[in-house]
């Protein structure tokens, strides 16, 4: 019979542990059939956040480093700095890079590092139990905002993405989504052309994903999916917000 | 201090901080990761001018939060690398320093330690003690720290610190202070490139097909493997006490009354036991050069010998608890010190020497 789908060997065979539903363990697989495909895995090394995807080094089976709440990219501005020919990413969520690690994530992007920054946007702190997060929406009712996200007391929703791409140092930024297959094609098409430029050494290559959080959001994964086209997506429109100038 | 002279080269004038800064590129680090604070900007300075021209990487970073994130993410890749500091900074990187201890990645951390808390001064000090040898960040761990005392040391502690790191897998940390940072005497730098570098086959360089995937944390979610990692971690101190346990002794054979002082008091109180036995009091020196692992052992012995021991730091009397431990109760231990970016001179300590006699001889009377 012949083989059509398969593990790529950039995953190892630990079962993931996250909810059903969750968008990680799509987002990890896509970007570790990119590691294969572009046949990179003895060169890659990855930083895993404090998060959900705290373990995503038992998945991804690549050299991995753990870093602390914030600082992934600093961590992997590291690395990079010691082995420049090396493919390096992170990967954060919100809390992680938009809020703890706000200096850490501006001033990575402005140096230009050359580097694949991935940034889970779920709106909210999944890990720690459904916690407001810098990116939950006006009136999102989680553990923390009882009453729903309050403007006067916690400002707006911080749109990362957006404020990056005024920095030279940013080279690619786009925003992606893995709630249905073509989503999941694009978000590859991203991958595949962030370690292209880094390669070429072009510098930041920032890919969000705006992802769901079932258990975080109290709902089913459907219901999830729902919410992430009619409220997320507005909020976060999908697609490239910084693209390579064409010569 | 003895002169030092040797094939490596002629003594030359220079800073503490840039003597430091000059040992750390002869120690062919990959990278030097920093962020300015009064009193040891020379060291990132000297470093941005010279590393371009010879070998090396200097990146000057937003915080000293992500220089000692930069330093995780390089060692735990296998390069050799350097940070520096002062107090303030030094508290920001606490975080990390833990993680790196619990990683078992090995770096070099310099504190040029100033008058504190909070902003303090930017005067000389040694308030940083506790947070240098006691923990300073979360959890059960240890910096192997070393004091320097004087710009001789604070090269040749480079090449000292990054040996027991690598030696260990541990943080190293040289735990310095202003004036030496600031002062300028004779240095013979250590030869470039003498420093052999140690193999890292458990970095992150980037999985090949005959090895398992390499990965760097502190994260041990099972209490029984966190529990399993701490124990690793305990052998480690308990090897380098054993083996590590630095420390200098002077006139201490025939002393009645032994100082012990690290780093610069360690320099004032020299000039305390000359002007003391002048005046036919007995002093003797003991000087910690790792202030972890502590001389606990010599100086119990010492106890035996004397009448008191008095502590000579440049703050509120913060390794004092260290004498007081090592003599278990034998004699009694004293403190005398300056804090605040004061510095004690050696007719103090001696005038301090001489009250305790006093009080001692009417107590006998």
């Amino acid at each position: 019979m012949e083989m059509v789908y398969c593990r790529p060997d950039t995953l190892t065979d630990t079962p993931f542990h996250y909810c059903p539903g969750c968008g990680h363990s799509v987002v990890h697989r896509v970007l570790m059939e990119v590691v294969e495909e572009l046949g990179i895995q003895d060169k890659t090394i990855g930083v895993a956040p404090v998060g959900c995807s705290v373990f995503a080094y038992h998945y991804m089976n690549v050299d991995m480093q753990e870093a602390a709440h914030g600082r992934a990219s600093a961590v992997a501005t590291g690395i990079k700095r010691v082995l420049p020919d090396r493919y390096v990413f992170s990967y954060q969520g919100d809390g992680d890079l938009a809020a703890i690690g706000t200096a850490e994530t501006i001033h990575t992007v402005n140096r230009g590092e050359n580097i694949l920054m991935v940034f889970i946007n779920n709106g909210i702190y999944g890990m720690t139990g459904g916690q407001m997060a810098p990116t939950s929406l006006l009136g999102q009712v989680t553990t923390t905002s009882p009453y729903g996200r309050d403007v006067k007391m916690v400002g707006h929703p911080i749109k990362i993405a957006d404020l990056l791409i005024h920095l030279p140092g940013a080279y690619y930024v786009t925003r992606q989504a893995v709630h249905n297959p073509n989503a999941v094609r694009k978000l590859k098409k991203a991958f595949e052309k962030s370690f292209q430029y880094q390669k070429e050494g072009k510098g930041t290559c920032f890919v969000e994903v705006v992802s769901n959080c079932p258990s975080g959001w109290r709902m089913t994964p459907v219901e999830s999916i729902k919410y992430l086209e009619e409220t997320m997506f507005p909020a976060y429109p999908l697609g490239d917000l910084k693209v390579p100038e064409k010569v | 201090m003895e002169e030092k002279k040797n094939k490596n080269g002629e003594a030359k004038l220079m800073k503490g901080n840039e003597a430091l800064a000059e040992a750390a590129i002869r120690a062919k680090i990959d990278a030097y990761f920093g962020y300015p604070i009064t009193p040891q900007s020379e060291v990132l300075e000297y470093l941005e001018r010279e590393i371009p021209k010879r070998s090396g990487l200097v990146l000057q970073a937003e915080s000293e939060i992500a220089s000692i994130n930069m330093i995780y993410g390089a060692a735990g890749a296998g390069a050799r690398v350097m940070t520096s500091s002062s107090g303030p900074g030094i508290s920001l990187m606490q975080e990390g320093l833990s993680y790196i201890a619990s990683a078992q990645l090995p770096c070099l951390v310099v504190n040029v330690v100033r008058g504190g808390p909070g902003l303090g001064t930017i005067q000389p000090s040694q308030g940083d003690y506790f947070q240098a040898v006691k923990g300073g960040g979360h959890g059960d761990y240890h910096l192997i720290v070393l004091a320097p005392a004087s710009v001789q040391e604070m090269a040749d502690f480079v090449f000292e610190g990054f040996r027991l790191a690598e030696k260990y897998r541990n943080p190293a940390m040289i735990l310095t202070d202003g004036a030496l940072g600031q002062m300028m005497e004779k240095v013979i730098q250590p030869e470039e490139g003498s420093l052999p570098k140690i193999k890292t086959p458990w970095a992150t360089t980037g999985k090949t097909k005959d090895r398992d995937h390499n990965i760097i944390t502190s994260l041990f979610i099972k209490p029984e493997e966190m529990e399993s990692v701490n124990h690793q971690l305990q052998e480690k101190y308990r090897k380098i006490e054993r083996d590590e346990v630095r420390f200098e002794e002077i006139k201490t054979n025939d002393a009645e009354i032994i100082l012990v002082a690290f780093g610069l008091s360690s320099r004032i109180c020299q000039k305390t036991v000359d002007l003391g036995r002048e005046k036919g009091i007995k002093i003797g020196l003991l000087r910690p050069i790792t202030l972890y692992p502590y001389p606990y052992k010599r100086l119990n012995e010492l106890a035996d010998q004397v009448d008191f021991m008095m502590s000579v730091e440049m703050n509120a009397g913060q390794m004092v608890e260290d004498v007081k431990l090592a003599v278990e109760g034998k004699v009694p231990v004293y403190f005398t010190g300056r804090m605040g970016g004061m510095i004690p001179s050696p007719d103090d300590v001696l005038h301090e020497i001489e009250s305790i006699i006093e009080k001692q001889n009417v107590l006998q009377d």
